[in-house]
């Protein structure tokens, strides 16, 4: 099957501005100064309940760490975005690629025109609006954080790394 | 390629040998529907594999979307820290429709564990730790939904039924080398 050719890292992060709410647009270039995390996903409602959305809201404190935003775009409109971020208590951004359908996916090379939805692909942009790390998924299959977590930890190689205990503290 | 980190270690709950020779490990959540059927076929897998199959469990309770699956884990982890953590496991997914505080007290009850020290774990989230490190851990290691498998440490991309689940377990490269060395 025909893939799509991501953007590679080096490139400049093409700017965009989509809606996030019914009323609220949000552009790329808002976010200049910290890293951005764009996921590019099929659709929104994913017949697995475990999907890919969760696993990123319930690991949103590890994008933080690094002061990253987490973007997530699919072409669904922003009313079924909203219903979908409440019935998952997502705590991050929507994005709907809707008009005109899927321009933000296809500028990343991020577009399956043939299903007529995103691709499951990843994108890290350092506070530069550069592509620091892309990855496309293999269809079918989500992705999880670790690359992500793993090029956010690259962009900051000067900084004392994070290590985290396997064991924490407890939360009384 | 997505691997499993930290690997197991001894704050893993093992079921089986943790010499055999094929690992498996799952990221789960108590309140989903798929890691119950997880919980069916990992059972059947076990029967199948004897004493050839290790099988850990690591929270991964999707909070947002399940309301009580992170209760349910750290009532696992209390039952756990009476010696019946596999116990709770069994009755957590027995019944996931039953998983608020007073099924989970039920439970305790069933297993005859130390109920003031059970309700005290509970109220005091002694274990949230433990179920924190665990999401961290799935995090880092590439988990992309519930259930995610890790397959003697490589993540396990295909499918979770039986007989999917059974040819990656068999078919392993680790486990090739075993049955041939």
């Amino acid at each position: 099957m025909q893939r799509s050719t991501i953007l590679q890292p080096g490139v400049e992060a093409p700017d965009f501005t989509l809606k996030a709410t019914p009323d609220q647009a949000v552009s790329l270039s808002d976010f200049r100064g910290r890293p951005i995390v764009l996921a590019f996903y099929p659709a929104d409602w994913s017949p697995v309940c475990g999907d890919q959305m969760s696993v990123y809201n319930q690991i949103l404190d590890e994008f933080r760490t690094h002061d990253a935003q987490l973007l997530a775009i699919s072409t669904d409109g922003v009313w079924c975005h909203l219903a979908f971020a409440r019935d998952r208590r997502l705590g991050f951004p929507l994005l709907a690629d809707f008009e005109p359908k899927g321009a933000v996916g296809r500028a990343y090379g991020a577009y399956d025109d043939k299903e007529g939805v995103c691709e499951r692909a990843l994108f890290v942009i350092d506070g530069d609006g550069r592509i620091a790390w892309s990855y496309l998924s293999p269809s079918g299959v989500n992705p999880g954080a670790d690359g992500i977590l793993a090029a956010l930890e690259r962009l900051r190689p000067d900084e004392p790394r994070q290590t985290r205990p396997r064991q924490q503290e407890t939360h009384p | 390629m997505s691997t499993l980190k930290p690997p197991l270690d001894r704050d893993d709950h093992l079921r089986g040998p943790s010499s055999a020779p094929i690992q498996l490990v799952e990221f789960g959540d108590y309140e989903c529907p798929y890691c119950g059927q997880a919980h069916r076929t990992i059972a059947a897998l076990r029967a199948a594999l004897g004493d050839r199959l290790g099988f850990a469990f690591r929270h991964f309770p999707l909070v947002g979307a399940h309301p009580h699956a992170e209760l349910a884990a750290e009532a696992a982890e209390a039952a756990g820290a009476q010696g019946k953590f596999w116990d709770m496991h069994d009755l957590l997914y027995g019944d996931q429709r039953a998983l608020s505080l007073p099924h989970l007290e039920r439970h305790a009850r069933a297993l005859g564990l130390d109920m003031q020290r059970f309700a005290d774990d509970l109220r005091s989230h002694r274990h949230l730790g433990k179920i924190r490190a665990d999401v961290h851990s799935g995090a880092i290691s590439g988990v992309g939904g519930t259930p995610t498998f890790f397959i003697n440490g490589r993540r396990h991309d295909g499918a979770h039924d039986f007989d999917s689940l059974l040819a990656a377990l068999t078919l392993d490269p680790t486990e090739r080398l075993q049955a041939h060395g």
